[in-house]
């Protein structure tokens, strides 16, 4: 009894050694797909959903050269994200390194089985304390990251795929995260009118934000001057 | 009618002291653009210190648009005081250099004097205006260019597309006029007990002075008074840059938050006109006019 114990216990153990491995040769084909492109620059539109901003939708560009520069504009105005928001571009998410990877099971995502593959890195200094994706390991496609950081805040990434998808571009990304209160002093803004104050109060108790990118178009390893992301 | 809002109007723009309020404005606008231009970037910082704590905010802050709203924001505080110069002289001037006897044996009756001088003083009041939208706005316009308007409000942040701006300092302006056609009208209306300058001039400030302080006090009892004091309502021309959302928190083009919130002040500040108007020329149809 104690023998089958015993081998039980090293089954078990084996067996989430070759998922770690599965897990990591996943990630793998995806940073390999991914990595294909070397730079982008995608239009599209971005929509701000955050309970204390009131902000039209927009037209943006959107920059990317690897490893990790990211760069976004909008067309004559001015753009509002949230810190951290460079890792709207999943180039830098899945380009990680000294991340211990857990494989955690399977979800579903989108009506889609997804991989769940748990990220931890290995070095203490890292803002990123944990990072969770959920990828199609059929298609090689991100779909899901859910992302805890020291210094932001967790964030959620959802990304949905179409015509760019061989290259691991996603046509949507909609980026969550939590808010953090806002109030300024009457000195600055002027208003003295306190109209208005608790219904905004209210609202504010839903602290959750979003931002929305569809994308329209990507211009894919066309090259991209370093001066853009200045 | 019209020959004498010609008269009035030449007096008005005879006298020094009219073209002190013009210099001032000039000056305020230009030092103010002069500092934007300089440390617009550290000024932008400073005052969207908080929202970047969470944000990264990219794109032209400083623009003619911002800079034409912080200029607003600045002077028309003070341009209420500039225009008693001017408003409160109107009757108490004349008493005081003995014409305004003089001028009542012409075949005009009280009420078209008052009228006339009245509608000088509006005259006055928008030609300031005109000069704060030409300095303010399009000045800084040239100065700046155009862009979105960021503005910070106490629990939200608004931002207007730029082609959905110039509209609304349109709006504001009118509004403003109207505004500054009340604190005239109270000059005007205290320039008429006295046979100086000085008193209904210094008098007009003080009540904008009070008034303006019982505006801003969150306390209940200044509350229960608030809704009917005319400077309550002088900035309510900020309602112009607020914008509406819909189910999905997309802004709406066009729109503004608060509609009734401008009407509202609109009717307390022409009743105040009216009513102000009316009991000046009840009691200078009554009024022994000794001087």
């Amino acid at each position: 009894m104690k023998k089958l114990g015993f081998l039980f216990l090293i089954l078990l153990c084996f067996q989430s050694i070759v998922f770690s491995q599965d897990a990591t040769t996943l990630l793998n084909k995806v940073k390999a797909k991914i990595n294909l492109v070397n730079d982008y620059t995608a239009t599209g539109k971005m929509k701000t959903d955050i309970t204390f901003i009131k902000a039209p939708i927009g037209k943006v560009t959107v920059y990317f050269k690897k490893p990790n520069k990211f760069k976004l504009k909008k067309e004559n105005g001015i753009s509002i994200l949230p810190k951290g928001g460079v890792s709207i571009n999943i180039g830098a998410i899945i380009n990680v390194e000294d991340f211990d990877i857990i494989d955690s099971g399977e979800e579903i995502i989108d009506n889609t089985i997804t991989r769940k593959i748990i990220l931890l890195p290995k070095n203490e200094t890292n803002d990123v304390a944990l990072s969770t994706m959920y990828i199609d390991a059929e298609k090689l496609l991100v779909k899901k990251v859910v992302t805890t950081t020291k210094e932001n805040g967790t964030y959620q990434i959802l990304l949905s795929y179409g015509n760019y998808s061989q290259y691991g571009l996603p046509d949507k990304v909609v980026f969550g995260f939590n808010t953090k209160d806002y109030k300024m002093p009457k000195g600055i803004t002027m208003e003295f009118d306190d109209e208005g104050k608790k219904e905004m109060r209210e609202k504010m108790k839903n602290k959750k934000g979003k931002v929305e990118i569809m994308y329209n178009t990507y211009i894919i390893n066309k090259g991209i001057n370093d001066a853009i992301f200045n | 009618m019209f020959t004498l809002i010609q008269i009035e109007l030449y007096k008005i723009f005879n006298r020094p002291r009219t073209y002190i309020a013009f210099i001032a404005i000039a000056a305020l606008t230009i030092i103010v653009q002069l500092g934007l231009k300089v440390d617009g970037k550290e000024y932008a910082d400073f005052v969207m210190a908080d929202l970047k704590n969470t944000f990264s905010i990219d794109g032209k802050i400083i623009n003619g648009y911002f800079v034409c709203y912080v200029l607003l924001q600045l002077l028309l505080v003070h341009v209420p005081l500039l225009i008693a110069l001017i408003a409160a002289d109107m009757i108490s001037g004349e008493a005081n250099i003995g014409t305004l006897r003089l001028l009542l044996t012409k075949p005009i009756s009280r009420v078209q004097f008052i009228i006339a001088k009245f509608i000088a003083t509006c005259i006055y009041t928008v030609a300031l205006l005109i000069w704060l939208a030409i300095l303010g706005l399009l000045l800084s316009i040239f100065i700046f260019g155009t862009g979105d308007l960021l503005l910070l409000k106490n629990n939200y942040v608004v931002q207007l597309q730029q082609n959905d701006i110039f509209w609304r300092y349109t709006g504001a302006f009118l509004f403003a006029a109207i505004a500054m056609i009340t604190v005239a009208a109270v000059g005007f209306f205290l320039s008429l007990f006295a046979e100086n300058s000085i008193g209904p001039i210094v008098a007009t400030m003080s009540i904008i002075i009070v008034c303006t302080i019982l505006s801003t006090m969150s306390l209940p009892l200044f509350n229960l008074i608030k809704p009917y004091l005319f400077t309550t309502h002088l900035v309510t021309w900020k309602e112009f840059f607020d914008i509406k959302i819909n189910n999905q928190n997309e802004t709406i083009a066009g729109s503004i938050q608060n509609p009734a919130k401008i009407i509202n002040s609109l009717t307390v500040l022409i009743a105040h006109i009216i009513i102000l108007i009316s009991i000046t020329i009840f009691i200078f149809k009554k009024k022994d006019i000794l001087s």
